[in-house]
């Protein structure tokens, strides 16, 4: 499958919508979408990745990169996320303690309000 | 032992075939269900990781791989001809790392971080005349030899 991304605002919160495979060929395109956003001046980002498929660490590397860029100007970039496969390569690499990782755009976009 | 293999030109699009096959063949092998994401994961990391690899070094050279059904053990060995260094083999930490110091992940090894976290048995030979990882995950004695 290939990958699909879609956005919306939902007050402050951007939120991405990703369905498909992240891997070496479809990353770029993420890493457009996210960099066009922060450049629109979206800081707080919230990445959807319940519909992925496959991700790899080309795919890390462009949530770091987002990471990177939302934190230079005060922002946010967290993820939603429950499947067991695409949590390991988080857990492997030790970015389940980078990023915040949430089980539904609901809890996450409450405990964005919390924090605002 | 029964063999597959596979090159593929150095593009990004043809890894995520390379994966398919790769899935495709463990399954047949034997390889437990619960194991093929990691198969497919960790295939993908070694593929990408010989692609940008052979991209910057050599783009005309092909990327490959071989598959192999092995006493009890799926075996796959992806190839490239890209000169790489010792270093570039050795695992990164990254977990301690904070977010402003943390490596780009593909320069810094991160995919074969990924690879040593997936496959039960993983070997990196890395060499001025290119890269070799063979990793490993148990299989059927029989699997790819059986008949269907």
């Amino acid at each position: 499958m290939d990958l699909k991304l879609d956005h919306r605002t939902e007050d402050r919160l951007t939120i991405v919508e990703v369905e498909g495979e992240i891997d070496v060929y479809t990353a770029p395109r993420l890493r457009e979408l996210l960099i066009d956003l922060v450049n629109k001046g979206n800081f707080h980002l919230l990445v959807n990745m319940e519909k992925v498929d496959f991700l790899d660490s080309t795919g890390l590397g462009v949530l770091v990169g987002g990471l990177k860029r939302v934190r230079a100007h005060d922002g946010s970039l967290e993820l939603v996320c429950t499947q067991e496969r695409i949590l390991k390569i988080f857990r492997i690499t030790g970015l389940t303690k980078v990023f915040g990782i949430y089980a539904s755009v609901d809890e996450a976009k409450e405990a964005h309000g919390r924090d605002k | 032992m029964a063999t597959v293999e596979l090159t593929f030109s150095a593009l990004p699009a043809h890894v995520r075939t390379a994966r398919l096959v790769a899935t495709a063949i463990a399954r047949r092998t034997g390889v437990e269900e619960s194991l093929l994401d990691e198969v497919r994961l960790a295939v993908g990391e070694a593929c990408s990781r010989a692609v940008e690899a052979h991209r910057v070094h050599c783009p005309g050279e092909p990327v490959r791989i071989e598959l192999r059904d092995d006493s009890g053990r799926f075996e796959v060995v992806v190839t490239d001809v890209a000169p790489s260094d010792d270093i570039e083999a050795d695992l990164p930490s990254v977990v301690d790392q904070p977010l402003g110091m943390m490596p780009d992940p593909l320069a810094a090894g991160f995919g074969i971080a990924v690879i040593a976290g997936l496959a039960d048995d993983v070997e990196v030979q890395a060499s001025p005349k290119g890269m070799r990882i063979r990793m490993s995950w148990p299989a059927a004695a029989n699997g790819l030899a059986a008949p269907a």
